[in-house]
């Protein structure tokens, strides 16, 4: 809501200067976002009247005017503006003025004529976009009197950004009721007086029960001339309220909504065909509004109908068809009440948000038709003369949207607030703002005013009484509290200690949107349907991300983009899956989620994903220019998993072919598999623009979040043994297959089985490779026997030789 | 005899100086105290003297034995020492070359300003809570006082599946679920990210709020100042920094207050709204209105972390230019 400083302090006006008003309305609730002066930035312009006028004798569209500025002599200025005329009043720039656009106004010859000043239209005077010719002022403005003056530009243009329950505040009337209670002063007296008819004559309304229409006020006015436009006083105000002067008759029904908050139409009343017909639109029925659109209506849609059909939207829009212009003479005013809970989401329904639609939303009084008719009435009659009929004033008493008497506790408002004022302290603030209070002991019964439809339970009273004293006047504190132990589970991991983990890898976390583009997610995981939003906001951002690898993957290429080709980051955060991938993800069993589900069918999953690419140690003196591979990534992932060993964890086969096919593993909880890591199939590298295939890993977050209690075993005292054997085996045999084999037949005294050598190559036959084994033998009460060892050694290689056909090699 | 003796002992220390490595004096060493050295001769030819005279001879023989034996060690320590020192200066390194690489990570500023703000509130006694990003219909919005069509519901530009389902728009469902979940009192934070339909340089489509919710017998609007007050003067941790409450309206609070802050005698920026529980919103909850009263608030995250880090453009936060995220390590 924007409005002139001047207008608003017509209706109250405290001792206290353009800042202080304008603090006290942002402490009210009603943040100020702005002040600007009313004074566009022009300097040096007068009104001044053209007193000759003849055609360039070198140029055909401009002509010479001699104008008047209240100087002895006549200014002689060279002029384009079609509507120059002989008597016009205009304003005029003079030699050393400036306009707001900057541009400083200096004598000139025009075509070889002297041009001492500029005729100034509106738009150049930064009061109005419309730039139709020079401005038309009043033949009776002063001449020679600064514009500035005369126009009163010496205001300032307050703009309030109003919170949606504040509805009696998109007026002057009512943001002026919010300054009396906080400066405690008095409204200053608008005596709103009655219009008597000077014709019996009263247009037929008829409101349907069904409509959103619970008040309707009618009134015939005839015989007006809106020829002439409204006068600069009003325009000016209607300006600095962001409002385009238009006709007398608009004028005024604008006025009167930025006054009072009564949104009113004119209809021209020769347009009109029979009855005002006040009920919901036939589903499909079209209308024509002012704004030129035809638009479809809804059944739901209460319209504003005569015996053509729809001729507006109720409390939106008018139609095009019963507008009135310059030329009508005969008009119907309308001022209604349409319920807000039927009016809101039509705006948005029919992209039609408009002043009065704005205030039907958020709720008008549902006193103020008959004063707004009348208040209307006389400002039209004054403006462009007319006879008014009486006022047709239908009404639902039963439907009016009035607030019923709460109780107002005391100690409630001490509780609530914190501190409770003084009784007289609350009963000035209420009567200030117009609520009715009857003292009962300690308590009071409030009623709220007709026009605050945000005043419904105590507490709402309670925040005026707060409001208006200021939150800044109240103390700080801090409640009572009886501090309890809370649990501290030691088996669980918190997050924060992950992504710690994470970064003491050397990786940075990153944060990426939860929608990702379909595309690339159809790429990355084609086996699961990603959920699409029904709006998104563009296309690259449509729907939800089934793994996390995508912003992973959007971040390498960024930063690719800019040279930056090592790269180590991690993300945590959700997944989702739609009702049948929430079953069927094979590769990432979603029972391992949070508990954070909101209906059968979604699974929201809490999810880490790593992703390195380019240098294992970035480039120094004493590096090598290897590539980080598979195993520095695992490596990093397993001292994850060690650190959260809650589950028995192992790493299988993955058949996720987004992976590299011979550099990829499933990661097993217990056997369910919870997540995959491996390189990046390049087959896609293509498809995700990405110039190197990084190592990726996707992991539940829920398996790391579950540890075990220590539960300490003794510690042997005496020395362990090592033995190492080198066996020759076929090259598709997997250590986890050998391992297993030894493992199976160690005894029990053998405490590890680590592999400390890998070949492959010409001295091995092809197809084979030899595996470097590091056995470390030990019992806890005694030193072993040679022969034990030899024993264990033995039986180990048996069971390799049967089973997996290795040999021990020389 | 006794000139012997002296000539011996002057040629042995004159062979123990020459020596220049450890294997020099070894060499000396058996040269001199050998099975075949000459002191070993020298106790030899004692053998030869007459009775009277052998047990002199055999003191001053053993007499140089023992100062050889001594400039031997002597020697030795020094050469040992000189052997090391040599090493030691081989193996001398240029210590102002870099340490060995490594990446070095770290974590998103977003993080940093949540953990931030869970650690100060869990100075007061807040637990962490989390829920669900898609939310229904009735968490987000109905069981908060917004019911359908409620002007509300325009300020926040919701993501919608469905007629049911869309993106959280604000960290408040989580309030709701705890507070049927669980009993008063209660203090909990809800941080997360949330969602809103607008993308500018000060709007994102995704987001972090920390939602925070205190039940007890008696929590008021001081209250609420209070612990606001005294987190944003801890947050910022700095004399220059004003904190001011202003009136405003959300459907799950009354009254409702803002809170703008400024640094610096910069502009009033708007870093979170809060308020005192609707009753609706416990009512919805299943908790007794003339029980149990309390505060809630919405911290905007980046918005605190921009004016923390002197960021000036939220998409940075998720762009994960490495240039920007490095900064705070």
């Amino acid at each position: 809501m924007k409005f002139s400083e001047n207008w608003l302090r017509e209706w109250v006006n405290p001792p206290v200067d353009t800042d202080t008003l304008s603090d006290q309305l942002t402490f009210l609730g009603l943040e100020v976002d702005e002040v600007v002066s009313a004074q566009p930035g022009f300097s040096d312009v007068v009104i001044a009247r053209i007193d000759k006028i003849r055609p360039h004798p070198d140029a055909k569209k401009l002509r010479i005017c001699d104008v008047d500025c209240g100087m002895i002599d006549l200014v002689q200025v060279v002029c384009g503006a079609p509507n120059a005329r002989l008597g016009l009043v205009t304003a005029l720039a003079q030699v050393g003025g400036v306009l707001p656009s900057g541009m400083k106004i200096k004598a000139a010859k025009l075509r070889g004529e002297d041009s001492s000043g500029m005729l100034c239209s509106a738009a150049e005077l930064g009061l109005s976009e419309s730039n139709d010719g020079i401005i038309e002022l009043p033949a009776n403005a002063p001449v020679g009197e600064p514009l500035a003056s005369y126009l009163e530009l010496n205001d300032n243009i307050i703009d309030i950004e109003l919170t949606p329950d504040r509805g009696d505040c998109l007026s002057l009337r009512g943001i002026a009721r919010d300054l009396c209670a906080k400066n405690d002063i008095s409204l200053l007296l608008h005596e709103i007086t009655n219009v008597a008819p000077q014709h019996k004559e009263e247009w037929l309304v008829q409101v349907a029960p069904s409509s959103s229409c619970v008040r309707y006020c009618g009134r015939i006015i005839r015989n007006v001339n809106l020829s002439e436009p409204s006068p600069t006083w009003m325009s000016e105000r209607l300006r600095r309220a962001g409002v385009r002067a238009i006709n007398p008759a608009v004028d005024v029904t604008n006025y009167v909504m930025l006054e009072l908050g009564q949104p009113m139409h004119a209809f021209d009343l020769d347009k009109l065909q029979g009855t005002i017909q006040v009920r919901e639109a036939g589903e499909g029925e079209t209308v024509e509004l002012l704004d030129g659109r035809t638009v479809e209506l809804s059944g739901d849609t209460t319209v504003i109908a005569d015996d053509s059909g729809a001729i507006g939207i109720a409390g939106i829009m008018g139609g095009l068809s019963t507008a009135v212009d310059e030329n009508t003479t005969n008009i119907l005013f309308e001022a209604a009440l349409f319920l807000p809970e039927r009016t809101i989401g039509k705006p948005r329904q029919y992209k039609c948000h408009t002043e009065s639609s704005q205030r039907f939303e958020r709720g008008v009084d549902p006193k103020l038709q008959k004063d707004a008719m009348e208040y209307a009435t006389g400002l039209l009659m004054n403006l462009a003369g007319g006879q008014p009929g009486p006022v047709t004033d239908w009404q639902d008493t039963r439907g009016l949207p009035l607030g019923e008497p709460v109780l107002l506790r005391r100690s409630r408002l001490q509780r609530i607030i914190g501190v409770a004022p003084e009784p007289d302290n609350v009963e000035r603030i209420l009567k200030r703002l117009g609520i009715d209070a009857e003292a009962q002991g300690d308590d009071w019964t409030v009623t709220p005013p007709s026009y605050r439809y945000d005043l419904r339970i105590e507490e709402d009273f309670i925040e005026e009484v707060a409001r208006v004293n200021g939150f800044d006047s109240l103390p700080r504190t801090s409640p009572v509290h009886k501090p309890e132990f809370r649990e501290v589970k030691e088996t669980f991991v918190s997050l924060i200690s992950i992504k710690q983990h994470m970064v003491n890898r050397g990786y940075q976390e990153v944060v990426t949107y939860s929608f990702v583009d379909a595309e690339q997610q159809n790429t990355l995981r084609p086996d699961l349907a990603a959920l699409p939003l029904a709006n998104p906001i563009s296309s690259d951002l449509a729907v939800m991300r089934t793994t996390l690898l995508g912003g992973l993957l959007d971040t390498q290429r960024r930063n690719q983009s800019r040279q930056l080709n090592s790269l180590r980051v991690f993300e945590t955060g959700l997944r989702f899956l739609q009702a049948s991938d929430a079953v069927t993800d094979t590769l990432l069993d979603a029972s391992f989620h949070d508990d954070l589900q909101i209906g059968h069918g979604l699974i929201q999953q809490s999810m880490l994903a790593g992703l390195a690419v380019g240098l294992r140690e970035p480039e120094s003196w004493n590096t090598t220019a290897d590539e980080v591979d598979f195993f520095d990534v695992k490596s990093d992932l397993e001292a994850l998993l060690s650190n959260a060993n809650g589950n028995q964890i192992t790493f299988g086969e993955c058949a996720l072919d987004t992976l590299h096919p011979g550099q990829r593993a499933s990661v097993l909880a217990n056997g369910v598999q919870v997540g995959y890591i491996g390189r990046l199939n390049p087959g896609l590298q293509k498809a995700v623009d990405l110039n190197t295939a990084p190592v990726v890993f996707e992991v539940a977050l829920k398996v790391l979040q579950t540890s075990t209690l220590p539960a300490v075993t003794p510690v042997s005292k005496f020395p362990h043994v090592r033995r190492d054997l080198a066996l020759l085996v076929d090259d598709n045999i997997a250590w986890s297959k050998l391992e297993s084999c030894i493992q199976s037949a160690a005894p029990a005294i053998v405490q590890s089985v680590k592999p400390f050598d890998l070949y492959e190559g010409d001295k091995v036959d092809a197809g084979k490779k030899s595996v470097a084994i590091g056995l470390i033998l030990q019992d806890f009460s005694r030193t072993l026997e040679e022969q034990e060892v030899e024993d264990a050694v033995e039986s180990i290689l048996a069971a390799v030789t049967s089973q997996l056909g290795a040999e021990l090699r020389g | 005899m006794a000139l012997d003796l002296d000539q011996l002992l002057k040629d042995a220390e004159g062979m123990i100086a020459d020596a220049n490595s450890p294997d020099a004096l070894e060499n000396t060493r058996v040269e001199l105290l050998g099975k075949k050295g000459r002191l070993t001769d020298a106790l030899k030819a004692i053998g030869q003297l007459p009775k009277e005279e052998k047990p002199a001879a055999g003191q001053a023989v053993n007499k140089i034995k023992v100062q050889v034996q001594a400039k031997l060690d002597e020697r030795k320590l020094v050469l040992d020492q000189h052997a090391l020192a040599e090493k030691l200066a081989a193996d001398a390194l240029d210590v102002t070359l870099p340490g060995r690489a490594g990446y070095q990570g770290g974590l998103h500023p977003v993080t940093l300003t949540i953990e931030r703000i869970c650690a100060l509130f869990g100075s007061l006694g807040f637990s962490t809570v989390h829920g669900p990003e898609i939310e229904d219909d009735h968490h987000n919005f109905e069981a908060l006082n917004i019911p359908a069509h409620h002007p509300a519901r325009a300020m926040h530009d919701t993501f919608y599946f469905d007629a049911t389902r869309l993106l959280r728009t604000h960290t408040s469902p989580v309030q709701v679920r705890h507070m049927s979940a669980n009993q008063p009192p209660m203090r909990i934070l809800a941080p997360g990210r949330v969602y809103r339909c607008d993308s500018d340089q000060t709007h994102s489509p995704m987001f972090h709020q920390v939602e925070g919710l205190l039940v007890d017998r008696d929590v008021g609007l001081t209250d609420l100042m209070g612990h606001l007050e005294g987190f944003l003067q801890r947050f910022f941790d700095q004399d220059n920094c004003e904190i001011r409450f202003r009136p405003s309206y959300f459907p799950f609070t009354e009254p409702s207050a803002e809170v703008d802050i400024r640094i610096n005698k910069g502009p009033w920026l708007e870093v979170l709204g809060s308020g005192v529980v609707h009753p609706a919103v416990f009512r919805a909850a299943g908790i007794d209105t003339e029980a149990f009263t309390g505060y809630a608030f919405g911290l905007g995250v980046e918005r605190l972390a921009m004016l923390r880090y002197g960021v000036t453009d939220l998409r940075q936060f998720f762009e994960n230019d490495m240039r920007f995220l490095a900064q705070f390590h």
